[in-house]
């Protein structure tokens, strides 16, 4: 059972990894890396490390998409005045 | 570069570190059989030696709490450096206020995120001081909660609360915090190297396992961390949210 | 020793997808995610490494000491390379911001050599 866990979490990570790298456009990738933070959440549960779930639940849901959404919606403005 | 060649550059660069991974990973032991002493080691003293519960708290804050002071640097020079870098230059102006939508498409903030933005400010700001306190005893601690902590500045812009966030958000005051934050850390660090056996050295009276205020310096770290980490992020965003509402080209 | 050693294969896979990701970008804010990538590689790495088949978390408020727990050590390493981590990625986004503001494009390509 356990095995099918680990090995479930770590197919999941592997591909929505390459579906992070594959999107392209920022602001597309910003919504593909809540799958990937997701599995990676769920892999570092199956591997017994409560500390590390915590700080990756807070940077993965919030501070990784806060920031890169602040920065497209500057450039983006810009893009627009321009 | 041309593309094609730099992808058949990179795919030479894969089969070499393809190549060095594996071997390095034939000597690694099986994946599930962890052999290593000094994790067993750690846990074996982590509760006889310093009356904490939360082995990894002990090893952040504690046992390898030189590492800490030197990740709580880098994320100093991070903040410092975002701070230099989206500072105004001379070719922008600050907009006011009411100007915020100037020249943008300005979506209404819809009520449903206002309203849960704003009733969930208490309650984030109060779990992350629950993880910071309690670091020592269940899984938690400074850098997680120091984020958490971080949370309700971020709330109250989206819960379009604009007045009350520049009230509570200049970055000058904030600053001091972050300075007062880190001196604090490495003040306790030299304290233990003046009265004590070293730098950052456990040399405060251990409490009794499993309550609050147990294992001498480590609560007191983790609430030194805490507030260390959120006011980094804090600043980050406070500064990536000033270029957005407020910094205009000329 | 294949199944002992195919959990460590996903830590390599996402270290050279991150990489392939931004060797191939066209978009700075692209190659700063594809770098979180890269880290992520690390932190599954160090996390298997310290992995014991059947046994629970290092932390024993509820839980009496002696039972066979993970390693801690590695799980330290990790939580604060984490937030480390988010914070350096700021960094690279101011850079990212004003680059846009000099070049008007976040396209590496366009990038030149800075001259006098």
């Amino acid at each position: 059972m356990t095995v099918v866990l680990e090995a479930v979490s770590m197919a999941l990570v592997g591909v929505f990894a390459a579906g992070v790298v594959l999107t392209r456009d920022p602001l597309r990738q910003v919504i593909a890396m809540g799958p990937f933070a997701l599995a990676l959440i769920v892999l570092f549960t199956v591997l017994q490390a409560p500390d590390v779930v915590l700080s990756a639940i807070v940077v993965g849901v919030f501070a990784y998409p806060m920031m890169v959404l602040l920065t497209v919606a500057k450039i983006r403005h810009r893009e627009r005045k321009v | 570069m041309n593309p094609r060649v730099r992808v058949t550059l990179f795919l030479v660069a894969a089969v070499g570190i393809t190549a060095i991974f594996v071997w390095g990973f034939t000597g690694l032991p099986s994946f599930g059989h962890y052999p290593g002493p000094y994790g067993d080691e750690v846990v074996r003293r982590t509760i006889a030696d310093r009356h904490a519960t939360n082995t990894v708290t002990a090893v952040v804050m504690d046992i390898r709490a030189v590492d800490t002071a030197g990740e709580e640097l880098i994320l100093f020079a991070a903040a410092v450096g975002v701070i230099m870098l989206l500072r105004k230059q001379r070719g922008e102006r600050l907009v006011a206020p009411p100007t915020f939508a100037e020249g943008r498409h300005p979506i209404p903030p819809s009520t449903p995120v206002r309203v849960v933005s704003a009733a969930l400010i208490a309650p984030a700001a109060v779990l992350g001081l629950y993880l910071v306190a309690h670091g020592g005893l269940t899984p938690g601690g400074g850098f997680q909660g120091g984020v958490v902590l971080a949370v309700p500045s971020v709330l109250c812009f989206l819960a379009a609360r604009i007045r009350s966030f520049e009230r509570l958000h200049d970055p000058a005051v904030w600053e001091v915090a972050r300075a007062i934050a880190i001196g604090a850390f490495l003040g306790i660090g030299f304290a233990g190297l003046i009265a004590s056996t070293g730098f950052l050295a456990n040399m405060l009276p251990l409490g009794t396992t499993g309550t609050v205020y147990s294992a001498g310096t480590i609560p007191v770290l983790n609430l030194i961390a805490g507030p260390a980490v959120a006011t980094a992020i804090v600043l980050i965003v406070v500064e990536l949210l000033e270029q957005v509402t407020e910094v205009r080209a000329k | 020793m294949i199944r002992g050693l195919m959990p460590y294969v996903l830590a390599l896979w996402l270290f050279l997808i991150g990489l392939y990701g931004m060797v191939t970008s066209r978009n700075l804010v692209h190659i700063v995610m594809c770098l979180a990538i890269v880290q992520s590689s690390t932190y599954v790495l160090l996390l298997e490494v310290g992995y014991r088949a059947g046994a629970t978390a290092p932390i024993f408020k509820d839980i009496t000491s002696g039972r066979s727990v993970v390693d801690p050590v590695v799980q330290a390493l990790v939580l604060t390379d984490i937030v480390i981590g988010v914070t350096v990625a700021a960094l690279l986004l101011a850079l990212a911001v004003q680059v846009h503001k000099e070049t008007h494009s976040l396209d590496p390509e366009d990038l030149r050599p800075m001259t006098g």
